[in-house]
């Protein structure tokens, strides 16, 4: 680490990214010098939402069909210990301390909070049908959960772990992303076809500004259905993976309109940047690959090809 | 759009009183959501395949899943969501539902045969809002529509089309029409022919299956199968699919492997046109479905989603109009505005002209999805999905003007 300090800021460093493999039950592992996968280790059953605590020693994978979070060394990539989770976690958001889980539980209407050092399970609260996208607000006040059926963004309070506020959004919410100011959030809908734009400085709290929709030329409007999404540090730029369609959208976030679509792999299903944001990391499910985005260009440069079903992606300051 | 607006606004004023502290209710008193759902049931004969057998609460329990999650989502809002379950008989069927409208229902779904679906709509009166959860008749879209009743299930035109297209798609173009001898399986072999020609099919062969009753299981079954099944196909003109239309389930599970051609079988056989499958695993099937076997303990029957269908759309019309008034109901579900997320990929929307549920089809061969109709390259200059089924300009239905 402290070796980045001391790099000037245009050397690209080597990352590693770590890549969750739905069907092939594996985490691969990319170096970001190179853009090959070096190493690919079983990570459960069903391994979706995948994140690093705060100082990049721990990887946790949501296994799914173990009904816990599996916490691996992101260095050696051996398996530590589980989290309990509630049953079929899919996605997960870690305070920013690291010393909170909050994952959604899918089948059971259930937002579970996981205190990751004493691995016991803080809250269960109860939210929509089908709860799916997590996020944290910057001031730690919320953790939005939106919930796919209900279609519904959920604002659960970090104090009492009740639901303060409820926003109806368009069909099936599948992930939620503040700004990060936490001024605004947005709210992907993958079959409304939409990204809300909730302002979260509403005057009784978050309200819906407006909708974003997708148009592609050639492109039947029905596959244009937003995933992912990731936000540049400066909040100029909205990332938004649009699933069965192979593209990303760029949207000016100022402006509120889409300025470009980035053609990437298979079915594009979640989105991460590399800690210096030079470039973003798509999994995309159908094509086995992950493609890289040079943030700046916006556009691909590379394809990696990984294990089986890519579904989510983090990437660690190594 | 206007009323997108102002539809936002009731939303705002609602989440409005429920963060001053008036609990879990909109500013208006609860609203309260009773639906009453009607398994009209019929003496029927034993299924072919012993997978395909009645489950008692075929219909009810895909009822039961979508009121749990009208409940999960109406208890954010303040909207309460009961069913109450109805097992009646065609001689009955009058008299329960005046029994549940005389209860103050004002929302039904009814699962049984056409002709009873219509008497069921035309019982309850026009300010009920009927949910055709399983009859497939053509004529219940086209001329015998009625403007209370609206159709969750796929039409038989709908389904065939939904075949055809993937048929056209293999250039599987020469057809061996076999149809049985009673009447729904007839219609179906309609539905078939208009079909064929819609796409561009040509029906090179066409055959009826008599239907002569008799023992369809017995220990030495698949002995006479293997004898009468090739006799009966024997010297078609040449073909490159066998097409079933065999919806009293008599002789098309029987066509595989023992047809005297080695060709294909679609239809009520082999590949096989349903609203939804167990075999589905895109879109958030699987939790969708491991929602149902939790509640059930067995597979999702296409009844079931149908069900669950028309309580979903009930409970999201509700949620986006704050109103349980079934002619407020319908002008939304009707609308522009509306739209489902049906775990298949797309939203589904409702046909105004008809009261049809526009909605992919999936094609099965029972083990897995083997793929999804409309087909690509079949385009439409509303939706995709109005290449499946009864069309605009061809319905005859006035109902809804």
């Amino acid at each position: 680490m402290s070796l980045c300090v001391l790099t000037t800021p245009d050397t690209a460093y080597a990352y590693k990214a770590f890549v969750s493999n739905e069907k092939g039950n594996t985490v691969s592992v990319i170096d970001s010098e190179t853009w090959e996968q070096i190493a690919e280790f079983p990570a459960g059953n069903r391994p979706r939402g995948i994140g690093l605590s705060p100082d990049g020693k721990h990887l946790y994978v949501c296994a799914s069909d173990d009904d816990t979070v599996k916490v691996f060394d992101a260095h050696t990539y051996e398996f530590l210990w589980s989290l309990p989770s509630g049953p079929d976690p899919e996605l997960f958001v870690l305070s920013l301390d690291g010393s909170k889980l909050y994952a959604s539980n899918e089948d059971d209407n259930l937002v579970t909070v996981v205190d990751t050092e004493k691995k016991t399970v803080i809250a269960e609260i109860p939210v929509g049908v089908e709860p799916e996208g997590m996020a944290v607000s910057p001031d730690m006040r919320f953790v939005v959960n939106t919930s796919e059926t209900t279609n519904m963004a959920h604002f659960i309070s970090t104090e009492d772990y009740k639901i303060k506020h409820n926003v109806l959004v368009d069909q099936r919410p599948r992930y939620a992303r503040f700004t990060s100011d936490g001024d605004t959030l947005f709210v992907s809908s993958e079959i409304g076809g939409t990204v809300s734009v909730i302002n979260m400085l509403g005057e009784t709290g978050p309200e819906l500004e407006t909708k974003i929709g997708f148009e592609v030329a050639g492109v039947q409007p029905e596959w244009l259905q937003p995933v992912g999404m990731r936000v540049t540090a400066d909040n100029n730029w909205l990332f938004v993976a649009l699933g069965p369609s192979n593209r990303v959208a760029v949207i000016d976030i100022e402006k509120r309109e889409v300025v470009r679509y980035i053609l990437v792999g298979q079915r594009v299903w979640q989105l991460e940047f590399t800690p210096d944001e030079k470039y973003l990391l798509t999994t995309n499910g159908n094509s086995n690959d992950v493609t890289v985005i040079d943030v700046a260009e916006q556009e691909a440069i590379k394809s990696v090809q990984v294990g089986q079903q890519p579904w989510g992606v983090v990437v660690s300051p190594d | 759009m206007l009323w997108s607006v102002l539809r936002f606004q009731a939303i705002k004023r609602c989440l409005i009183s429920f963060v001053m502290g008036t609990g879990f209710v909109c500013s208006a008193a609860a609203v309260e959501i009773q639906v009453g759902i009607i398994n009209i049931e019929y003496p029927i004969l034993a299924p072919i395949s012993r997978f395909d057998r009645h489950p008692d609460d075929l219909g009810f329990a895909g009822a039961e899943l979508g009121n749990e999650d009208n409940q999960t989502t109406g208890s954010f809002l303040g909207h309460q969501f009961a069913i109450e379950r109805v097992s009646t008989n065609p001689d009955n069927m009058v008299a329960d539902i005046g029994t549940l409208t005389g209860k103050g229902i004002r929302l039904l779904a009814v699962l049984g045969n056409g002709n009873d679906v219509a008497k069921a709509a035309d019982a309850a009166g026009s300010d009920v809002l009927v949910f055709n959860a399983s009859a497939p008749d053509n004529a219940l879209r086209d001329e015998a529509c009625r403007a209370n009743l609206l159709h969750v299930a796929p039409s038989r035109a709908m389904l065939a089309d939904a075949i055809t297209q993937f048929l056209i798609w293999k250039k599987w173009k020469r057809w061996f029409l076999i149809e049985g001898s009673n009447p729904a399986d007839k219609l179906l072999g309609d539905s078939y022919r208009h079909s064929a020609r819609k796409f561009g099919a040509e029906i090179v062969e066409e055959r009826t299956f008599e239907d002569t009753g008799g023992s369809r299981r017995a220990d030495s079954g698949h002995v006479l199968v293997q004898r009468k099944i090739p006799v009966f196909t024997q010297d078609a003109a040449d073909h490159d699919v066998i097409v079933a239309a065999d919806e009293s389930d008599v002789f098309a599970l029987y066509l595989p492997f023992h047809a005297w051609d080695p060709r294909p079988v679609a239809g009520s056989g082999g590949l096989r046109p349903v609203n939804f499958s167990a075999t589905s695993e895109a879109w958030g099937a699987t939790q969708f479905q491991r929602r149902f076997e939790k509640l059930t303990d067995r597979y999702i029957r296409p009844q079931d989603y149908n069900a669950w269908l028309a309580m979903r759309v009930i409970g999201e019309a509700v949620t986006r109009t704050g109103s349980n008034d079934p002619a407020k109901l319908k002008t939304y579900i009707l609308s522009d505005a509306f739209e489902l997320a049906a775990f298949k990929g797309q939203k589904v929307t409702f046909r105004p002209w008809n009261g049809q549920m526009r909605q992919p089809v999936l094609l099965t061969d029972s083990k897995v999805t083997v793929s999804v109709s409309p087909q690509e390259g079949y385009l439409h200059q509303r939706s995709p999905l109005d290449t499946l089924g009864l069309d605009k300009p061809e319905t005859s239905c006035t109902a809804f003007d």
